[in-house]
């Protein structure tokens, strides 16, 4: 009863044989609600931050409120004073003061020079938050201010402030091929345009954070994450302990989006607080805190030069880009030119990226690292080139889609590319050439009109690979339990599986639970980000499945007295190819009960080689520009993705619905602010001020179409990534649509009411 | 269940408005100022003021349940809820009013509970999100949310299926307008917004059943 009746299964390929794509399914693909649904809407579901243990004290931690300062003297006398103040910490105790690092440059826990709003000065537990807070606030420190640079466009200026001493330059990075000036020379129409993204900061709903409790000398983290075992590393080395006594649990987390892919100080703080007092502690960053030091989207000065061919064939294109990863290496321009030298046809191409350091919290990857911010230089541009030569936008990327991957050295083939199906698909589904003429005739009264745009993306990675291990177990009576150490970071991970798992063995996907994320009980996974969970996780399900149906079958053949090779495994039992009236109930199966469990280990097969795995997508969108007021309303979203197969379509529309939901915020409402002039802070360190997409800002049309190309050269699942595509091309579509509607071209994030009415304005006066 | 009484809404607590403001402000330093205040006060008649730590004793009537506890003035019904009586299907994301991970019903009100001190809430009737099971049933709010993957995450979901709780007690037939505003107040930074709207609408054609 545990098992789907009249469905095949998929054969059992013999030990040393590499499973052949499934030819049908019946479980993955369809649209099916989470296995841990129940949990989440009921409020059972226990996250990191959710965790009270007995005895358990509340940490908190002082941060410098200066961008840049030496912490001169730190006196924590008042605030060891009050009763139920447990232990405080600070700089200079060699016990609690521990190096950390920021790539290969060194600093520790409580640094001397603060070199952004937000540096842990000291650290308090205390019985209440409300008693730790009070403390931390009683910690007296004197900083010596020192002059700071917050804008990464006057950090490289002569007699800007240094962030480290050797200057504020991190690294300019080049990449060329062909001859531009060449190709700039054959081309019919050359443009050049600056463009400039704001910063974004992740803010995930739930805080940054986690518990940490001591038993002996082993050590409990329970930490909001997305991967528990890079969390386990780095507390082992920073702490000295060995990987085994530092376990980690991240069962469910409330968002990451990159901002939880590596570990922060705090964990090591809250570790450190609770060997002090022997006493668990829970320490959860404010809000406030998790705008200024959890990372950000830095921002990107893109100037990007381009050249195409009356025919719509492109002849070069020219990039540069001036970014930060704020104080710290962090990436800042870490793959800001990717689209322009992999998403279109093109020969001639030069990039140039400079990262800088500036006085501001280091980045972290977010969503598609650089891809979104490249995609709003490049998608602009390409837009105004097909205007200039009097071409369709849709019809000037067709004509340039390219098959292999121009921007990899040698090359390679992607194993698959539905790029143009996501142009073609996605205009025929949209009806874009009935829109562009709809917008391009509609009358110039009152003061609405409509627009329409469109843009299109490679992401860089996002085809998964080793290393992963799994373990499913399959009990005495058929249900089974998969083991996996992968975080469900909100994408589905949980439910994919069981669904991978289902539909190889037979089983009904409610039979399968899942134990994950936790490094004391479940296997090593990489964290879950870069869109490469599925395509990661889900071959390695298959395989550990394929083990399991391989060891019932051997089971079998001894059993019956059979060659196994003449045993089929259909799901509810094991028939003779030969004789099929011999067959064998799982269940019956002797050497299974006897045992009580089948274990299957999965293991991630290599990628091929020779050749790369990307997603691609394409998105629509219709806008309402109020001219009277500047406001923009996004009336409908069209994502077509090409991803691979389609693992679950139902959380495949939730991932499209959220990049879209999370590209117009980058479009249209989010900005880091920092008052560059004076102090150097940040002034929007809260969601009031900096502004997320609200209800009141997203479509509620917003379809997802997949362009469904299952990928047997990629892994034995056929699946790529989707979370990080569905985001890249959001915002430029908006702007390109914006363009439509009112004929300016907003080279700037974010297309908010303040700046779209004052370029209205300037547009009115030079008529 | 028992119908949880409208009119029984938030109460004014027994402790003065002075001692009040001193433990909602910055803590113990504060409350040194508050004191030194008072007591240079002169001519003013003696009111009673409490040390923002000083324990008060408190009932709360939360999913049809009473619970008595000893609460600091200064805490927040969402830190009682979570961290005291272990009721953490509400969610904290911003503790300032800016999110609604928190959002629970006082009365048939969304509010809040970060927002709310808990000495405040004493004797209103407060629903949270494990108060809309019916014993390990789902309520119809909760279905509809899991059937429409209204949600990523998951975090924001409790304090999501609040507002629109609280929007079908008082309007049975939204419109898609409606909901937007309703959970407008939610933030939900996976973007579940439009699934949100789906779910909202489908709980409300299956309560009207
Ligand atoms: S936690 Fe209450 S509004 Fe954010
Ligand atoms: S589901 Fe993650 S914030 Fe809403």
């Amino acid at each position: 009863m545990y098992y789907t009746e009249g469905l095949p299964v998929p054969e059992t390929p013999s030990p040393g044989e590499t499973p052949g794509p499934w030819e049908r399914t019946d479980v993955v693909g369809k649209p099916r609600p989470r296995v841990d649904a129940y949990e989440r809407v009921s409020g059972t579901a226990v996250y990191p931050s959710d965790i009270v243990l007995p005895r358990m004290l509340y940490g908190a931690i002082l941060r410098c409120p200066h961008p840049h300062a030496q912490v001169k003297k730190v006196d924590t006398t008042a605030a060891e004073a009050p009763p139920r103040v447990r232990a405080v910490i600070g700089p200079g105790d060699p016990k609690t003061d521990l190096p950390w690092s920021f790539r290969d440059v060194k600093t520790t826990l409580f640094p001397k020079t603060c070199r952004f709003e937000g540096e842990p000065v000291a650290a308090v537990a205390a019985e209440t938050l409300y008693q730790a807070w009070d403390a931390a606030g009683a910690v007296r420190v004197d900083y010596k201010v020192l002059p700071h640079v917050s804008d990464e466009r006057r950090a490289l200026e002569k007699d800007a402030p240094k962030v480290h001493e050797n200057g504020n330059k991190l690294k300019t990075d080049t990449y060329s091929r062909g001859d531009v000036e060449k190709g700039f020379f054959e081309a019919d129409v050359v443009l050049e345009q600056h463009y400039r993204t704001e910063a974004e900061v992740h803010t995930p709903l739930e805080l940054h954070g986690c518990v940490a409790n001591w038993d002996g000398d082993v050590l409990t983290i329970w930490e909001s994450t997305q991967g528990v075992y890079a969390v386990q590393s780095r507390v082992a080395e920073v702490l000295g302990l060995p990987l085994s006594k530092v376990r980690v649990i991240g069962h469910y987390m409330g968002g990451g989006f990159g901002s939880k892919l590596q570990t922060s100080r705090y964990s090591i703080v809250a570790a450190l607080l609770a060997k002090k007092t022997g006493r668990p502690v829970k320490s959860f960053l404010p809000r406030e805190a998790t705008f200024l030091a959890m990372g950000n989207r830095p921002p990107s000065n893109m100037t990007l030069k381009a050249g195409v061919k009356k025919d719509g064939t492109l002849t070069a294109l020219s990039f540069t880009c001036l970014g930060t990863g704020g104080a710290y290496p962090a990436g800042g321009t870490s793959l800001v030119d990717w689209q322009i030298r992999d998403l279109y046809l093109c020969p001639h191409v030069r990039t140039e990226c400079t990262d800088v350091y500036i006085n501001a919290g280091p980045a972290r990857p977010f969503r598609a690292p650089g891809h979104p911010q490249c995609s709003w230089a490049l998608e602009q541009m390409l837009d105004a080139l097909a205007e200039a030569i009097g071409m369709d936008p849709v019809a000037l990327r067709l004509k340039n889609v390219p098959d292999y991957s121009q921007g990899r050295e040698g090359n390679p083939p992607y194993t698959t590319t539905g790029l143009k199906q996501c142009f073609k698909e996605g205009a025929r589904r949209f009806g874009w050439e009935k829109a562009r003429r709809k917008t391009a005739g509609q009358e110039k009264k009152g003061h609405l009109r409509r627009g329409v745009g469109m843009a299109g993306s490679v992401w860089f990675v996002g085809g998964g690979g080793p290393p992963s291990t799994v373990i499913l177990k399959l009990f005495s009576d058929g249900s089974a339990n998969l083991n996996m150490g992968a975080s469900d970071i909100g994408t589905g991970t949980k439910t994919v599986m069981a669904m991978v798992a289902a539909e190889e063995l037979g089983l009904r996907p409610e039979m399968i639970r899942i134990e994950h994320a936790d490094t004391g009980t479940t296997q090593y996974a990489t964290p879950s980000g870069g869109s490469k969970t599925v395509p990661t996780e889900a071959p390695t399900v298959r395989d550990a499945a394929v083990q399991v149906k391989r060891r019932l079958l051997q089971m079998a053949a001894e059993e019956m007295d059979l060659p196994v090779e003449d045993l089929r495994y259909t799901g509810d039992d094991i028939v003779s190819r030969s004789r099929p009236d011999r067959r064998i109930r799982i269940v019956d199966i002797s050497g299974l009960k006897r045992q009580g469990v089948v274990v299957g280990v999965g293991h991630r097969g290599p990628n091929p080689e020779k050749k790369t795995v990307n997603p691609f997508c394409a998105q629509f969108c219709e806008v309402e520009v109020n001219t009277r007021t500047g406001e923009l309303r996004i009336l409908r979203f069209l994502s077509t993705n090409e991803s691979g197969r389609v693992m679950n379509r139902l959380t495949f529309d939730s991932q499209v619905i959220g990049g879209v939901t999370m590209g117009i915020g980058l479009a249209a409402t989010e900005m880091r602010i920092l008052d560059a002039n004076r102090t150097g802070k940040m002034v929007n360190r809260n969601w009031h001020d900096y502004k997320l997409p609200t209800s009141l800002d997203v479509p509620a049309d917003i379809v997802g179409v997949p362009i469904e190309m299952p990928d047997a050269e990629a892994n034995i699942s056929g699946a790529k990534g989707l979370g990080e595509p569905v985001t890249i091309p959001t915002a430029a579509a908006v702007a390109n649509a914006v363009y439509d509607a009112v004929g300016i071209r907003i080279t700037e994030s974010p297309i908010n009411p303040l700046k779209l009415s004052s370029l209205l304005e300037q547009q009115k006066k030079e008529g | 269940m028992e119908k949880p009484n409208p009119k029984r809404s938030l109460s004014n607590h027994r402790i003065s408005r002075r001692s009040f403001m001193a433990g909602v402000g910055a803590g113990t330093v504060c409350v040194a100022a508050s004191s030194r205040l008072f007591a240079s006060g002169g001519g003013e008649k003696e009111e009673e003021v409490i040390n923002a730590d000083s324990l008060s004793k408190l009932s709360l009537h939360i999913n049809a349940r009473d619970h008595h506890l000893l609460v600091e003035p200064r805490w927040s019904l969402l830190y009682v809820l979570r961290e005291k009586l272990g009721l953490t299907g509400t969610k904290e994301g911003c503790s300032r009013g800016e999110c609604g991970a928190c959002t629970v019903l006082i009365g048939h009100v969304p509010r809040y509970a970060c927002l709310t001190l808990a000495l405040e809430a004493e004797g209103a009737e407060i629903t949270t999100v494990e108060g809309l099971l019916n014993g390990e049933e789902l309520g119809a709010v909760q279905t509809a949310f899991a059937e429409e993957d209204a949600f990523q995450c998951g975090y924001c979901t409790p304090g999501q299926i609040m507002s629109v709780e609280g929007l079908l007690r008082k309007n049975p037939s939204p419109t898609t307008e409606e909901i937007r505003i309703a959970v407008s107040g939610n933030l939900c930074r996976c973007g579940a917004y439009s699934h949100i709207f789906k779910a909202a609408e489908k709980a409300a054609k299956a309560r009207s059943k």
